[in-house]
């Protein structure tokens, strides 16, 4: 069984971004970038059921510039075998890059596609569902946990106040919430062999798919801050404040 | 230990500064048969570069004559210079200052974002060859029959216990023929090494400074790209060496800091908060008006100069850049001269490979024949007479040292003390009041260190070793007050319950990794190890 | 205009966030909701939804497959229904984020989710950037797919309106997941990310076994979640996994209760998004004082029982 995994390349987590003082988006030039932290945990329970003996190859992905290859070299070091990257211009839209993974299926025809959740700089929590719409294909979003068996993907999922599980056919999409695993390190010794792996380059164009961005943006502000509120004299002021003004208890 | 796994280069470079980066460019130049191996604690290359800056082309010239072609990112020329000598409320320009202060005479220079300089290096190096791997930092020297063969780098995955975690990963040997020790100022693994061949045996105390920065974006209209000014006198007392730069450069950016001597005196003093107070003086506060600072970090120098520089090589390695201290101070550049050393220490490298000598010991030797040397010998009474006649006289001494000695002064000045043995008890001095951040131009620090993106995993065991608490009792809290709790310029250092049981609380995680308190722990208790590879700051380019 | 609201129930109420977003959709165009279940949970809904003021119409679609809401028949089932509908709406939940996108995929259009703001029909703002910048977006589609953050608009009512109910085919099949079962946590205390109520302490609790005595009774009192500050971890009073900031947990409850806590900006940086601030602490000047909505300043170890007894 084959397993695609998507990874992308973003504004690395330590790092606070600013709003750009025209207000025209996030500076992001000389950021520091790495693998976006969800499918840095779709890479590993990927490679976790490769060494379980559920799969026999993990190939990643990304789409983007030439310096995604970094990423994949990341997810080639921490153990997927090959990858691919689908060159494109800017940042595509999770319509966009879904369309190009749905291209990507069907010329590698895996059995999972394993994708972080969301990305932590669009914040979109979309692709994987998007793509399993275009595929048809099951989804076990928001996973927890994952057990393949019988041709199916059991998938316990993150839902509001619990989890819940779902079962489906493969092939499926899985995306990966954060505590589906701890994702290992990318030693120095794989970081080197990994130099080694295939990495195929490939134009989105040559996929025959229409990237154009259906969103514009318009602005990008920053967020209001908060506002010092007021010093109460005692424990029965707060309680009434909290009661009558807040109206949260 | 035999788990771990191995690697065999030609050099191993510990470092990915200015220093590291020449010195592996020039390798591969010289040979491009060389394999060069360069690694880097902080998570890319330029994440741990804290530097002014202004540099002066001129090593780049020669390592890349055609650096301009390249892109290189020197993009601000010097235009306007300013230099001031500052009381509480006015400051006085100093005049003609190429002729009273020619070592700061910046024209031909640029103002850049040494990071973006290093990152830029980093992409020539590996066009040339060379494997950089940054995110691990060097952990231990590995010495055999008395020769260093190479380093290891740090476990990955050690819970703050000390014991494995579930992703373990041991570090690796990267064993070398030649190992080039490019860390800095004060380099953990040069530490050990200078201790373990004694060479620091008949130099002069290493002698520091703190260096605390801050990056500003300001409107527009009063951005003047180029301007450098420089400030010497008040919030600090004639005793204490130190001052302030600002240089607007980039896009509408401006870069701002001020560097403490290490050597100073009085424990209530916190150069963070000098750092702070002086951007309310009349001469930096206008800069300020009307812009967002963008990014905070500090790192500390090294300032004594020729009398300090340790012996330069030892079988299997040498030591290069700060690392070694061929900062200028009077310049108040390392760039330059870091760079050169990198080059030289690279050519001597080249040639021990040829022959298969222990050690490079050429490298000293070609120090000596270059302007690098010279440089050095120049300015070498400029910083002591400040440690020994204070800021006035030390002023005044640096002028006639360089109007009528031009630096060729029949005599040496030494350091005496080392920067740990100046501390005066909390008896005997004077409070500071420090005022209140207002949280438009000055700022406290906790939500300066948020600027710097520092972080650490926290799973690991704390990277600040303080060897004795007892010690940190009787010394540092009954005789000085916890002076590390204003010194460290990242909040680290707390002192949880002054008023019962007051104990040391280290916040690791803040750790920006100036190395300030390996420095200037008054009975050097504090041991500053590499925490987890790719922890500390991530600075970003502009930086 | 017209738009299409998606709406879930719960233990046979309106989801609040559903209402939110039905007040969303009420200012782009006349609201119909769809509700989802299995014959008798759509009827249940359908009746309570009717309910709502500003729901024009109810459409109710009742089949066994639909039961668990899972995305690929109600996503089938919404792009069945999506023809003469400008927008098409949810909450910001974890079933309208897991239904919405896969619909918008069918019906080639780009979603926007988490909208927290409505400039007009065809623009809106969203976080990205975990809420640390705000983006105007602005949709070139014919069809809007939208989820909307349920803080961000206040939720309708839930009584006072009549609108009609109009059964719809429910006539869609999933032939490639099955629901299996749903596991909600056995502790009494909520998970510290999906907590109404937080309360967490800090340095100023002393010790493990303060921090124990004084915060589980409050936070038993209040059903709360309880959290800890950096400084608390590192010095063992809590254990790793309570640990609310920069480099923990990231929070925004309705109530989030400081005790102790000096507010370092890694630690605000986690719960800054909270409705409402308390904080407790001795020190007046405690940066935590200035993103407090109500600050207490005194003595934590009488306040703290004191506030137990008396909430």
């Amino acid at each position: 069984m084959k397993i695609l995994v998507p990874v992308k390349r973003v504004v690395d987590y330590n790092i606070k971004v600013l709003v750009k003082s025209d207000g025209t988006g996030v500076e992001t030039a000389g950021l520091k970038m790495s693998m976006n932290p969800f499918d840095e945990i779709a890479v590993e329970e990927a490679i976790r059921l490769r060494e379980k003996g559920v799969a026999t190859e993990v190939i990643a992905v990304s789409i983007g510039v030439q310096q995604a290859q970094d990423t994949l070299r990341t997810a080639m070091a921490m153990g997927a075998d090959r990858s691919i990257l689908v060159l494109s211009d800017e940042s595509p839209e999770p319509l966009a890059v879904a369309k190009v993974l749905k291209a990507l299926v069907e010329r590698e025809k895996p059995d999972l596609v394993f994708l972080g959740k969301q990305a932590i700089d669009d914040d979109m929590n979309a692709t994987g569902q998007m793509l399993a719409g275009l595929l048809g294909w099951g989804q076990g979003t928001f996973a927890s946990k994952v057990e393949i068996a019988d041709g199916r993907a059991e998938v316990s999922r993150e839902i509001d106040g619990g989890t819940e599980t779902v079962s489906l056919a493969l092939p499926a999409i899985i995306t990966a919430d954060l505590r589906l695993n701890e994702p290992r390190y990318a030693s120095l010794p794989n970081i080197m062999k990994a130099k080694k792996k295939p990495l195929e380059t490939i134009q989105a164009a040559d996929l025959g798919v229409d990237m154009t961005r259906r969103l514009t943006t318009v602005s990008v502000a920053e967020p209001a801050t908060r506002k010092a509120g007021i010093t109460v004299g005692s424990v029965a002021e707060l309680v009434g404040k909290l009661r009558n003004e807040a109206k949260v208890i | 230990m035999s788990e771990r796994e191995a690697m065999e280069f030609d050099v191993v470079i510990v470092g990915g500064g200015p220093a590291g980066l020449a010195a592996a460019i020039r390798l591969r130049q010289l040979n491009p048969e060389t394999t060069v191996c360069l690694i880097e604690k902080g998570s890319e290359i330029g994440a741990h570069i804290v530097s002014g800056a202004v540099i002066e082309p001129r090593a780049l010239e020669e390592l890349l004559p055609d650096w301009l072609e390249r892109g290189a990112p020197l993009k601000t020329p010097v235009t306007e210079e300013e230099m001031y000598f500052l009381t509480e409320t006015k400051g006085f320009k100093i005049p003609a200052l190429d002729r009273v202060m020619p070592h700061l005479a910046n024209h031909g220079n640029y103002v850049v974002s040494l990071g973006e300089v290093c990152r830029w290096l980093a992409e020539q190096a590996e066009e040339l060859g060379v494997e950089i791997y940054p995110g691990f930092a060097g952990a231990e020297v590995l010495i055999e029959q008395n020769r260093v063969v190479g380093v290891a780098t740090g476990d990955m995955g050690i819970a703050r216990d000390g014991e494995r975690g579930p992703n373990y990963q041991p570090g690796m040997e990267l064993r070398a023929k030649y190992t080039l020790f490019a860390e800095g100022c004060r380099g953990s693994l040069t530490k050990q090494v200078m201790e373990h061949y004694n060479l620091r045996k008949g130099v002069d105390p290493q002698t520091y400074g703190l260096g605390i920065k801050e990056v500003w974006e300001i409107p527009a209209e009063n951005h003047r790209p180029g301007l450098v000014v420089h400030s010497f006198g008040w919030p600090l007392d004639d005793k204490t060496y130190g001052g302030a730069w600002l240089y607007h450069f980039g896009e509408n950016l401006v870069s701002y800091g001020f560097v403490t001597g290490l050597d100073y005196e009085n424990t209530w003093l916190s150069p963070f908060d000098e750092m702070q107070r002086t951007k309310l003086h009349p001469v930096f506060r206008k800069h300020f008006e009307g812009g967002r600072r963008l990014i905070y970090g500090a790192r500390a120098l090294s300032e004594g100069g020729l009398q300090s520089i340790p012996r330069l090589t030892f079988p299997g390695g040498a030591l290069l850049g700060d690392s070694a201290g061929f900062l200028n101070t009077p310049k108040i550049k390392g760039t330059h001269t870091a760079m050169k050393s990198g080059m030289l220490a690279a050519e001597a490298v080249i040639d021990a490979l040829k022959t298969d000598r222990a050690e490079p010991a050429s490298y000293t030797g070609l120090v000596r024949k270059s302007w690098l040397y010279d440089e050095l010998k120049t300015a070498r009474n400029v910083r002591p007479a400040f440690a020994r006649w204070g800021a006035k006289l030390g002023a005044l001494y640096a002028g006639f040292d360089a109007m009528v000695l031009r630096g060729k002064a029949p005599w040496t000045l030494h350091f005496k003390h080392a920067d740990n043995e100046t501390l005066q008890p909390a008896s005997l001095s004077t409070p500071i009041a420090y005022p209140k951040p207002d949280n438009k131009v000055t700022f406290d620090k906790l939500s300066s260190v948020f600027l710097s993106n520092t972080n650490h995993e926290e799973d690991q065991p704390v990277h600040l070793k303080v060897r004795s608490v007892d010690l940190w009792k009787t010394v540092n809290w009954d005789v000085f007050r916890a002076p590390e709790s204003r010194y460290c310029p990242a909040g680290v250092y707390e002192t949880a319950d002054a008023d019962s049981n007051p104990h040391l609380v280290i916040n690791a995680q803040n750790c920006v990794h100036c190395k300030t308190c390996d420095i200037k722990d008054p009975t050097q208790n504090i041991d500053w190890c590499t925490p987890e590879g790719g922890g500390g700051p991530n600075y970003p380019a502009g930086m | 205009m017209t738009v299409l609201v998606l709406v879930e129930t719960e233990a046979g109420q309106i989801r609040q966030a559903s209402r939110s977003a039905i007040t969303a959709a009420t200012k782009l165009g006349d609201v119909h909701a769809l509700v989802v279940g299995d014959a008798a949970g759509a009827d249940e809904a359908a009746a309570l939804t009717a309910k709502v003021p500003g729901v024009a119409k109810v459409l109710k679609a009742g089949a066994d497959v639909l039961a668990h809401e899972l995305a690929e028949p109600v996503a089938d089932l919404i792009v069945s229904l999506a023809e003469g509908y400008s927008h098409i709406v949810a909450a910001s939940t974890a079933v309208g984020k897991n239904i919405l996108p896969r619909a918008a995929a069918l019906l080639d259009v780009q979603p926007i989710p988490d909208v927290v703001g409505i400039v007009d029909a065809d623009t809106f703002v969203r976080p990205i950037y975990a809420g640390n910048a705000l983006a105007t977006v602005k949709s070139s589609d014919a069809k809007k797919v939208l989820t909307v953050r349920a803080t961000s608009f206040e939720p309708a009512p839930a009584e006072g309106g009549s609108a009609p109910v109009e059964a719809v085919n429910a006539a869609v099949q999933d032939t490639v997941s099955r629901f299996v079962s749903a596991q909600t946590p056995t502790s009494d205390r909520p998970e510290l990310e999906a907590a109404r109520v937080i309360v967490s302490g800090g340095r100023g609790l002393g010790s493990a076994e303060n921090f124990n005595a004084l915060l589980e009774p409050l936070a038993d009192k209040l059903g709360a979640a309880i959290g800890a500050s950096r400084v608390a971890v590192d010095s063992g009073y809590a254990p790793n996994d309570f640990q609310v900031g920069q480099t923990g947990k990231i929070v925004a409850p309705e109530l989030y209760i400081a005790v102790g806590i000096s507010g370092a900006i890694q630690h605000l940086a986690g719960m800054k998004d909270s409705k409402v601030i308390v904080a407790i602490n001795k020190d007046a000047e405690a940066p935590i004082l200035q993103v407090a909505d109500y600050a207490l300043v005194g003595d934590l170890f009488q306040i703290v029982p004191e506030l137990t007894k008396d909430l």
